[in-house]
């Protein structure tokens, strides 16, 4: 199993340490991991992307430029973002401030409200992890208790006070994934 | 096992200089290595080891420091990126010139000038055929993963005081700012004063009752100056003999070589992979050291092979070093990326087709 992944959106919305959890999760589960930045002169309100890659086998290239999954999190990220995605792949989005919505027939398509369900919890920092949690449900390639262990592992210690509201977020993610379009 | 990590390259340098027992960093900040210093700060090395960190008020003095840090026989270390590592180079062959052993990290970045902030592997020709003045050279080790980084501080120390010379980690942006799986060893303890004076009789540890030694690069005398010199030079050929260090994927067979030595040797490794797919014997060699530079494994290969391709992210540096090893036997050719633009596997297979396959 190889998973590769882009995370897409704006500096600020949670996107490099979801890519984290989910590398250190991959790292509990016993798998190879990588965890590449875009860096630069980024800041909160810019663009933020991070491709994480998930393996059985030791990872070649950190650096991609095509898919097998793009989570994406704003409309500057679905215009570059989309195109990546490998026939048949998946994509995964916010619907929150997307005003072109994902055209393509050929991968398999699905949202969730992550923007929405986090301020309904009353703390909009674990979007991130409403996200992740969408996103195990549609590419169950890491067990739940290693996503835990993940967690924990990626938190300073002085906030894992925080851990079960991440899990709850996460537990709404995987609730509340949405089919758009499914190939079959 | 020891223990496992998710680290990005910046910071398992740091916990592996904490680790291997090193006295002292000096550095100042530049993107892409800020972590290092960043890392080291937060981790209060001063608590665990004793080791001493400074942010220095510039490059020159971080690599000045570093010279009379190492001149009292203590392990040292700094790091920079391109342009902090172009204004070390004077101090670096002072160092090469006074036989002062220390490890410096180049993270390096796209250039010339301030360039960018993005990867590159541009300065090979600085690392490998001396950046700063003088006939001098310096192991240069080249880390493809973060483990690497890791590992190379404990391997660069060891060198860097087997020959009493300057040794350079030769990384990118791409290693540096990656977080990847790393297994970190154990705490080695920092030499004690009677170590240092019992293994390095040469540093400037307190005279008490010996001769003096003297820590210099100047020496006025050309007889005497050209008697070191020789004896630099047989260190450099020592080097050769005994350092090199490569890694071969899927060469068996292969009746093309990629050569290609840190990120752009783990974008290849998938290219090899791409490459064979598509019905060609490619194989990968990745320098570990790019001084010495394995020349005599690729002299053992020209058998087998129809051509050579260099993949760099720069405009051709390394590829001439593969020239003289070949000696015009095959065919050699070069591929790279500038100015923080990073190659794709895809678009290596296709270049790799479009010069050796033909239409």
């Amino acid at each position: 199993m190889t998973e590769e992944i882009i995370i897409a959106g704006f500096g600020g919305q949670g996107v490099l340490s979801m890519g984290k959890i989910l590398s250190y999760s991959g790292i509990m589960q016993g798998q190879e991991v990588s965890w590449m930045p875009s860096y630069g002169p980024e800041m909160r309100g810019g663009t933020a992307n991070v491709t994480v890659i998930i393996s059985d086998e030791r990872v070649s290239s950190p650096i991609l430029t095509e898919f097998d999954t793009a989570i994406i999190l704003n409309q500057q990220s679905m215009d570059k973002f989309e195109p990546a995605v490998k026939p048949g792949g998946y994509l995964l989005y916010d619907p929150n401030g997307i005003t072109r919505h994902p055209e393509r027939k050929d991968i398999n398509v699905y949202k969730i409200t992550g923007a929405k369900l986090a301020s309904e919890m009353g703390n909009t920092k674990v979007f991130n992890m409403v996200v992740m949690g969408a996103y195990l449900k549609m590419r169950p390639i890491l067990e739940y208790k290693y996503v835990v262990e993940g967690l924990k592992k990626s938190l300073p210690e002085r906030y894992h006070k925080l851990i079960p509201l991440n899990e709850e977020a996460i537990k709404s993610g995987l609730e509340h994934l949405e089919e758009v379009h499914k190939l079959n | 096992m020891g223990e496992l990590k998710l680290m990005k390259g910046n910071e398992a340098i740091g916990e592996a200089a904490i680790r291997a027992g090193v006295d002292a960093y000096f550095g100042y900040p530049i993107t892409p290595q800020s972590e290092v210093i960043e890392y080291l700060t937060s981790e209060k090395p001063e608590e665990r080891t004793g080791m001493v960190i400074l942010q220095a008020e510039s490059e020159l003095a971080a690599i000045n420091m570093v010279y009379g840090a190492a001149g009292s026989g203590k392990k040292v270390m700094t790091s920079s990126s391109s342009p902090g590592v172009s204004l070390k180079m004077e101090g670096i062959s002072y160092m090469a010139g006074a036989e002062l052993p220390c490890v410096v990290l180049n993270v390096v970045r796209g250039g010339p000038g301030l360039g960018t902030i993005q990867p590159s592997q541009a300065d090979y020709f600085q690392a490998v055929k001396g950046g700063g003045h003088g006939d001098y050279r310096m192991v240069v080790l080249a880390p493809a993963s973060v483990q690497e980084m890791a590992d190379f501080v404990k391997l660069g120390f060891e060198l860097a005081f087997k020959y009493r010379n300057p040794v350079m980690m030769l990384s990118d942006g791409v290693i540096g700012q990656m977080m990847e799986k790393v297994e970190l060893g154990e705490q080695i303890p920092r030499w004690t004063e009677e170590e240092i004076i019992r293994k390095n009789p040469w540093a400037t540890t307190g005279k008490k009752g010996r001769e003096r030694n003297i820590i210099t690069s100047l020496d006025l005398d050309p007889a005497r100056q050209e008697q070191h010199n020789h004896k630099l030079q047989k260190k450099y050929r020592q080097m050769e003999e005994e350092e090199v260090r490569f890694e071969k994927f899927e060469c068996d067979d292969a009746e093309y070589l990629f050569v290609a030595y840190g990120s752009s040797s783990r974008i290849a490794q998938k290219a090899v992979k791409i490459a064979r797919e598509k019905g060609h014997k490619v194989g990968l060699l990745r320098p570990i050291t790019l001084f010495p530079y394995p020349a005599k494994e690729i002299q053992s290969m020209l058998g087998q092979l129809k051509g050579i391709l260099s993949l760099e992210l720069s405009a051709g540096q390394m590829v001439e070093d593969i020239k003289l090893a070949v000696e015009g036997k095959v065919p050699v050719d070069h591929y790279g990326r500038m100015g923080g633009i990073i190659f794709s596997p895809a678009e290596i297979v296709e270049v790799f087709e479009e010069k050796f396959i033909g239409g």
